[in-house]
């Protein structure tokens, strides 16, 4: 396990166009610069967004990833509770699951509590 | 010059990214509770606009996190995310290099803030500007509290950054406006992305409004992970608005939970004290 390692190229790619480009030329030249193991390998290669998360990728690296591989946002989530289905619990970092209704259904509940003020 | 602006407000990058997927009502009253803010920072002459972020791993990661930072540079460029996620144009920012360091050097005299002579804005920051100075006319003093990669600095110490910053922004000749950045309770790009406690967040503007350190300060980290989440961490921000306020009470002028924001989009402003024009 080495999260910080993950985190570190994710960082990198999100903020550096150069590592964007050599990612996408030589991405397996970017990997090897970093301390990682086959499974964080795979997940990042494939990429398994789901997986990055329960691996324990903050969100606030892994959403700009997902968009770099132009995953769109409802996808983005659901690819983190497929992860969750598949993997089990998040692993490492600062996350924990809390059985959130889902943004449909929370809609329309603050839609008919805005109808009855 | 005394403090001129003392406000807080969202900065979900939903707002702008997926601001057709809220509810239309909604969006439009929260926009001109933007238009209003800019309005009233642009009322008080401001030279400058601190402001004080959570920022998401644009500029600081966990090789080398500091707990409190300042930007010192003439020009900024943001937003880093990509253009069409956050569908924000990438521009540069207007800042003040000398105002910084005459900022940072008071900040220094209590609290050992980083400084930083590049820094990318993130959704933190372009998001409000988006709305407040759409012609990036205004320059812009970033500073940054850890909210992102524990451990975090402790409230106490959030507090204490924001009476630094009023202290130095009192101190220089300029009029300074401040404002800080977050979300309330949240839980951000992940799964439970929507999810909102809306009781927490109103107590917490009641103490915020009140401007009761006290009360502010007594949030542990572990209460505020499970009422709010990590997204939570954030009201840092909000809190060293307050202490920038020097006392001074808090109207709350829109507070609203959008799920596809992910957050109480929520703007307020503290009554400083009338000062010579």
């Amino acid at each position: 396990m080495s999260l910080y390692q993950v985190q570190k190229l994710i960082y990198q790619l999100n903020r550096d166009p150069r590592t964007r480009q050599r990612y996408a030329d030589e991405c397996d030249a970017v990997l090897g610069e970093y301390d990682l193991t086959p499974e964080e390998i795979g997940a990042l290669m494939k990429p398994d967004i789901g997986l990055l998360y329960v691996l324990g990728v903050n969100g606030q690296l892994l959403m700009h990833f997902a968009a770099l591989h132009r995953i769109e946002w409802a996808d983005y989530l659901e690819r983190m509770r497929q992860g969750l289905r598949e993997h089990g619990p998040v692993r490492e970092g600062v996350y924990a699951t809390t059985g959130y209704e889902g943004v449909a259904a929370h809609d329309a509940r603050l839609k008919a509590e805005r109808e009855t003020r | 010059m005394p403090l001129v602006y003392c406000g807080a407000c969202s900065h979900a990058p939903g707002i702008t990214g997926r601001a057709e997927r809220a509810d239309t009502q909604t969006r439009q009253a929260l926009e001109g509770a933007f238009r209003r803010m800019g309005d009233d920072i642009r009322a008080t002459g401001p030279d400058a606009l601190v402001v004080i972020a959570a920022e998401h791993f644009a500029n600081f990661f966990m090789n080398n996190m500091p707990a409190f930072a300042i930007g010192m540079a003439d020009s900024y460029e943001g937003p880093i995310e990509d253009e069409a996620f956050l569908r924000i144009r990438r521009t540069t920012v207007p800042g003040n290099r000398d105002l910084s360091r005459r900022l940072i050097e008071q900040v220094m005299q209590t609290v050992d803030v980083a400084y930083a002579e590049e820094w990318k804005f993130d959704h933190g920051i372009s998001v409000p500007l988006h709305f407040l100075t759409p012609d990036y006319d205004l320059p812009i003093v970033p500073a940054n509290i850890n909210c992102q990669g524990p451990p975090l600095a402790p409230l106490a110490r959030a507090w204490a950054f924001g009476e630094a910053l009023r202290r130095a922004a009192d101190a220089v000749p300029e009029r300074i406006a401040l404002i800080g950045t977050g979300g309330l309770s949240h839980w951000p790009a992940t799964p439970d992305s929507g999810k909102i406690n809306q009781e927490w967040d109103r107590e917490f503007l009641r103490r915020w409004s009140a401007n009761d350190r006290e009360a502010l300060l007594s949030y542990t980290d572990a209460e505020i992970y499970r009422e709010a989440g990590q997204g939570g961490f954030e009201i840092r921000t909000f809190i060293a608005a307050a202490a920038a306020a020097g006392g001074a009470r808090g109207t709350v002028d829109f507070c609203e939970p959008v799920p596809i924001f992910a957050v109480s989009c929520t703007l307020g402003s503290f009554q400083l004290r009338p000062t010579a024009q």
